[in-house]
């Protein structure tokens, strides 16, 4: 499956600016490893010590968080849309 | 005189420049102002503090943003009112409320969007923008309008009337989104990045909006006589302002104003249809789930609460706890604070008077602590909470006898006993 990831500006350093790049897998997990293949470096900003997303990233597949879904196994499908967004406080 | 010396990552200490800064580019944490601790202690005076203005600005040292003229409708120095009435019905003792609904757009949120639109306005930003649960916008509307600067505020589109309406008046953008607050914070997490320009007062100026809850434990200690009160009850949305009560009640001693070490307890208070920290707390461990909102307390209504896990890591430490009320519980806060204390709250301060209810029935907020509840919105803004339960106490023609017919007058006391017609 191919699909668009769409970047925070805190990583786009990653990505040589690029706000979306596009990715393929299976799962959310594989995507994500595909991603850290082709722009080096996203494994260890997303990623804790013992392979859990880091407490203040959340993932969007195609705009609900991954943890209402099934989190890092969700499956994903061809033209999907996932999204990396920093935590951030409201009101 | 500036006190900041930058920005440091809560999670992994990473330093960063005092920009508009609010995540750890490596490990996504949020970031914290560094102050100047030593030189805070050498220069802050009680004396100069009650020399300032009665707005938050008489702690502008404390404040992330040095400005002669803030961005400031007369934000603070709101009421802290002894509530006997309504400590007498829980069984407590001394019990105080903050009364943060006379704050001028008529919730808490003013505190921290003076703060964050001075600092935004202090970095060249021309666009005030937010994601609201209805307060914030509110706030950012009017601070907006004050300022001369444009609005965009972002808030789901089934808020009450009052809270739309009274963004709407201002002028501003308000752009309705047909999803939860949660939706809507993700929406602006991601507009962020593609308009850097724009200053969004709780995500890329959060680090500065946040610390301008600080100011409801300056206050609190303050009008207590420069004593920290024993145990705080602090309503919870993304726990933001209770992790900042907390600190501010700390950054009093650290830097000398008061005299003895702060060991408030705080507990923190969620509606039952949206309680992630609660529940987190309640089984005893650091992983929160988020949740699908369903309650009437709609600025409280964040499922993936970003400050939770600090939220919940304050109150573990304080010896406090959590607790999460029903909607009915909220009606009944709401209705016991008015009655009591003359004060009509917002559903968030019926959270915040229920979970008080609640913990002072358990022992746990005691009779022995000098406590303070926050109140942080005003009731008009979600009268739709409570037209289905108070009304007139009945409607009669306008005669003499009518009125005679539907009022008995005890002759000892002239005290009226209407034969009452809930609606």
């Amino acid at each position: 499956m191919s699909i668009t990831i769409r970047i925070p500006a805190q990583l786009r350093t990653l990505t040589g600016g690029e706000g979306e790049v596009p990715a393929s897998g299976s799962t959310v997990a594989e995507v994500l490893k595909d991603l850290d293949s082709s722009h080096p470096g996203f494994s260890d900003r997303l990623f804790d010590d013992t392979g859990a997303l880091r407490r203040f990233v959340n993932i969007f597949l195609t705009d609900e968080d991954v943890r209402f879904l099934q989190g890092l196994d969700t499956p994903v499908t061809e033209g999907q849309t996932l999204s990396i967004v920093p935590a951030v406080a409201g009101g | 005189m500036d006190y900041v010396t930058g920005l440091r990552c809560r999670e992994c200490a990473r330093p960063y420049p005092a920009e508009a800064l609010h995540v750890c580019d490596y490990c996504f944490g949020p970031l914290e102002v560094v102050y100047d601790y030593d030189h805070l202690r050498a220069d802050l005076t009680r004396e100069a503090i009650a020399a300032g203005p009665s707005t938050i600005w008489r702690y502008a040292p404390l404040l992330p943003v040095v400005d002669p003229a803030p961005i400031d409708l007369g934000t603070g120095c709101t009421p802290l009112v002894r509530a006997d009435r309504l400590a007498a019905e829980l069984g407590l003792g001394e019990l105080w409320i903050k009364n943060d609904t006379a704050n001028p757009t008529g919730s808490f949120k003013d505190r921290v969007v003076s703060v964050a639109l001075t600092k935004a306005r202090q970095l060249g930003f021309k666009v005030a923008a937010c994601a609201s649960t209805g307060n914030l916008a509110n706030s950012v509307a009017a601070h907006a309008a004050r300022a001369g600067m444009t609005s965009v505020v972002f808030i789901p589109h089934d808020l009450e009337v009052a809270k739309v309406t009274a963004t709407a008046v201002y002028g501003g953008n308000v752009v309705a989104v047909e999803g939860t607050y949660d939706d809507v914070n993700r929406l602006c997490a991601e507009l962020a990045s593609e308009h850097p320009a724009w200053a969004f007062v709780n995500v890329n100026i959060r680090t500065y909006y946040a610390e301008g809850s600080k100011t409801l434990a300056f206050e609190v200690a303050e009008q207590l006589g420069w004593r920290a009160p024993d145990h705080v009850v602090v309503p919870v949305a993304s726990g933001s302002q209770l992790v900042k009560v907390a600190k501010g009640f700390r950054e009093l001693y650290d830097v000398g104003l008061l005299d003895d070490e702060p060991h408030v307890r705080v507990s923190g208070a969620q509606a039952a249809g949206c309680s992630p920290v609660a529940t987190a707390f309640a089984e005893k461990t650091d992983a929160i789930r988020p949740v699908k909102p369903s309650t009437i307390a709609k600025s409280l209504a964040i499922g993936n609460p970003a400050d939770g896990y600090y939220a919940l890591k304050t109150v573990r430490d304080s010896g406090g706890a959590f607790a999460s009320v029903t909607d009915d519980e909220i009606i009944d806060g709401i209705k016991l604070l008015a009655r009591t204390e003359g004060i009509f709250a917002e559903t968030a301060g019926g959270v915040t008077i229920a979970t008080l209810a609640k913990l002072a029935a358990a022992g746990i907020v005691r009779s022995d602590e000098r406590v303070v509840a926050y109140v942080t919105g005003h009731g008009l803004k979600t009268v739709e909470a409570l037209t289905a339960t108070v009304g007139p106490t009945t409607t009669i023609a306008p005669t003499m006898e009518a009125f005679a017919s539907a009022v008995e007058l005890d002759p000892d006391l002239d005290r009226p006993d209407f034969n009452r017609r809930d609606p």
